[in-house]
């Protein structure tokens, strides 16, 4: 039966680096969570030590009412899928599948049986006699995970399963792991860097960054409700405005952007907006906040990205559907206006600055992420 | 100027191409010569020399006593020497590779000691430990073994020489296949002993058969620290190399270039397989 995993302030020390810090959320049973974040925010270690093959310095591990933190890789009884597959590369694909039942000393006959269920789970039926090197990576990855669920763990661990894989075939086979995994709805803890595979898979995100969970939520959530800066400028992508509050307005150089968020009047602040959320006056129009120039129109299918460079001299990147595009030409003057955005406080300022407009610090989400 | 012109024609690029044809031709005629002379020359004197008078020579060789000895003292140590030799070799190798410690690069310096040691040196350093007066002597002298000037002695030297063949041909695999396919087999519930024997073992076999090939064939070879430790007593503690070594000076040479032969034969039989391990441990490498 499938088990939720808890984790309660998980905390991994490699000599004096701390890869892992206070990490508590869990993961619901039959459901698939995502852990998200860039390289290196230790997303990968907190999966490697739910699986057992690392030791936590500190903290607890649940599966269900059993406590794990403890017990052997052996004993816990879960699926673990690898960015490079893994895959035992001198036995077939039968034999990939069936070694976690072999070393369990399951009888033949049920293990041959366990196998082909498998098999036809991953439709790789006519495929069992090849070794890893004659298939795709999109098979090889299939075959993991046959050889993952065949001893019916009670959780599924994926980390960064479509990382190795071209664009076309993750895209696919994350189409395919959705339909998977409502047929046989195991607990299942997804690694991934990349957004677009969390939002469309998971159920719930734990975001990391440095060692830290950043935000728990629902894509959703952490898609139109950033809990911090970092979630901010990491899920999606958006254009960062340095400046402090004025009056429920962030004020950068001679402009100013309406904020929802509540910050103390004069804190060093910066304003979030998504690409989407910047509209182009063009032709004339009036309103807006602010006066820009289009400095490079690049195509993207059904939408545009339009640079834009205000008069004040910072620069916008808007996602504009093609056809509200009209006007909007390279080196025309439009009005720029800008709808959610959100205000979160600098993390190098405590103190208002005074009369600044602008406050630019090192080490920051980059702005407009690719 | 004028030159590069020509040479750009049609008929320039013909010249250039005989040229480099030339060029190509001399350096292989040039290995050819120098390999020929130093490998397939000795080799081919020792066959012609050995049979000259006739294949008789062979059985007349080998039905004496101290030759078949010789023979069968140089399997021994030969087994021996790769039983012990594979099993630490694959032990630290996978020390050397997955363990992180003080002194670990220490240790695999050292591990090219007895490539850099001649080996009459270490002949000469077991001598010391084992002989009159030694640190060891006190200890085997009390329980009665012969250490020097007999088997044990032989084989520990022949060992020593040939620690590094087979640590140094599966290290570098252990590493190129990484620890992935172990974490899999753990996560998948097997043991770590079931996890040696089913995904490591199999993912170095080729490296450590090309180490025990080399293994086999260096200890066979072997005779410089073994003619210090053997005491060289006829028929009982001389191996192969070294019954060539006294029949040469018994002026035997009959025998001398028979066993010499033979013993060529059993190499180029390894060569053969070490070639077809390498063959195969390369074309797995490309998968």
């Amino acid at each position: 039966m499938s088990e939720p995993i808890r984790v309660e302030d998980l905390t991994k020390r490699f000599g004096d680096f701390e890869a892992v810090r206070d990490v508590t959320f869990t993961a619901e049973a039959g459901s698939i969570t995502g852990l998200l974040g860039p390289s290196g925010s230790g997303k990968s270690t907190v999966l490697r030590m739910i699986a057992g093959l690392e030791t936590p310095t500190a903290g607890r591990i649940w599966m269900g009412n059993e406590e794990h933190t403890d017990k052997s890789v052996q004993e816990r009884r879960v699926g673990f899928v690898f960015q490079h597959y893994a895959l035992f590369r001198h036995m077939t694909v039968e034999q990939n599948v069936a070694f976690g039942l072999a070393v369990r000393k399951m009888q033949k006959p049920e293990q041959r049986k366990r196998v082909d269920e498998l098999l036809e789970l991953v439709q790789l039926g006519p495929f069992r006699d090849r070794y890893p090197d004659q298939l795709s990576g999109g098979q090889r990855q299939r075959v993991a995970l046959a050889r993952a669920l065949a001893p019916r763990p009670q959780v599924l661990l994926l980390d960064e399963p479509f990382g190795a894989l071209d664009a076309r075939v993750r895209q696919e086979l994350r189409r395919w792991l959705d339909g998977l995994h409502r047929e046989i709805g195991v607990t299942s803890l997804l690694v991934t860097h990349d957004q677009d595979e969390v939002l469309e898979l998971a159920n719930k995100v734990v975001v990391m960054h440095e060692g830290r969970v950043e935000q728990v939520g629902t894509p959703n959530e952490i898609y139109n409700e950033p809990a911090t800066a970092f979630v901010a400028g990491f899920v999606g992508s958006a254009n960062v405005l340095h400046g402090h509050m004025v009056g429920g307005h962030v004020q950068f150089g001679e402009h100013r952007v309406a904020v929802s968020d509540e910050l103390e009047e004069g804190t060093a602040a910066r304003a979030y907006v998504r690409p989407h959320d910047i509209l182009v006056l063009a032709n004339g129009a009036e309103g807006g906040i602010a006066q820009a120039t289009v400095e490079r129109i690049t195509m993207l299918g059904w939408l545009s990205r339009v640079t834009l460079r205000l008069d004040g001299g910072e620069v916008l990147t808007a996602e504009v559907p093609n056809e509200d595009l009209e006007g909007v030409n390279l080196g025309a003057r439009v009005r720029v206006e800008m709808r959610r955005a959100r205000a979160f406080r600098a993390p190098d300022a405590v103190t208002p600055p005074e009369g600044t407009g602008q406050q630019r610090a090192a080490g920051d989400p980059p702005a407009v992420p690719e | 100027m004028s030159d590069l012109a020509v040479l750009d024609t049609p008929q320039g690029a013909d010249i250039r191409r005989r040229r480099r044809r030339l060029v190509r031709a001399g350096v292989l005629g040039a290995c050819l010569v120098y390999l020929g002379f130093l490998l397939v020359g000795p080799l081919a004197g020792i066959a012609w020399t050995a049979l000259k008078s006739g294949w008789h020579v062979v059985p007349d060789t080998f039905s004496q006593t101290d030759v078949r000895h010789a023979f069968y003292l140089t399997a021994i140590i030969a087994v021996i020497t790769v039983v012990v030799t594979g099993f630490f070799g694959v032990v630290v190798a996978w020390v050397l590779v997955r363990q992180r410690f003080v002194g670990r690069s220490l240790l695999n310096a050292l591990v090219d000691l007895p490539f850099a040691l001649s080996p009459v040196a270490v002949g000469l350093a077991c001598m010391l430990i084992f002989g009159r007066g030694g640190w060891f002597e006190p200890f085997f002298a009390a329980r009665g073994i012969q250490v020097l000037f007999a088997l044990p002695s032989m084989v520990l030297v022949t060992i020593f020489i040939a620690i590094p063949f087979v640590i140094r041909e599966v290290q570098p695999v252990l590493e190129e296949v990484g620890t992935e396919e172990e974490d899999a087999s753990r996560t998948l519930g097997a043991s770590v002993t079931q996890t040696f024997f089913r995904v490591t073992l199999p993912n170095i076999r080729w490296a450590l058969l090309y180490g025990i090939a080399l293994t086999t064939a260096r200890s066979i070879g072997e005779i410089g620290a073994v003619l210090v430790v053997s005491g060289l007593t006829q028929g009982s503690t001389e191996t192969a190399t070294l019954y060539i070594y006294r029949a040469m000076e018994d002026r035997l040479f009959s025998e001398a270039y028979v066993v010499a032969l033979t013993l060529a034969a059993v190499s180029i039989v390894i060569l053969a397989a070490i070639e077809w391990f390498k063959h195969k441990r390369i074309r797995e490498d490309e998968t």
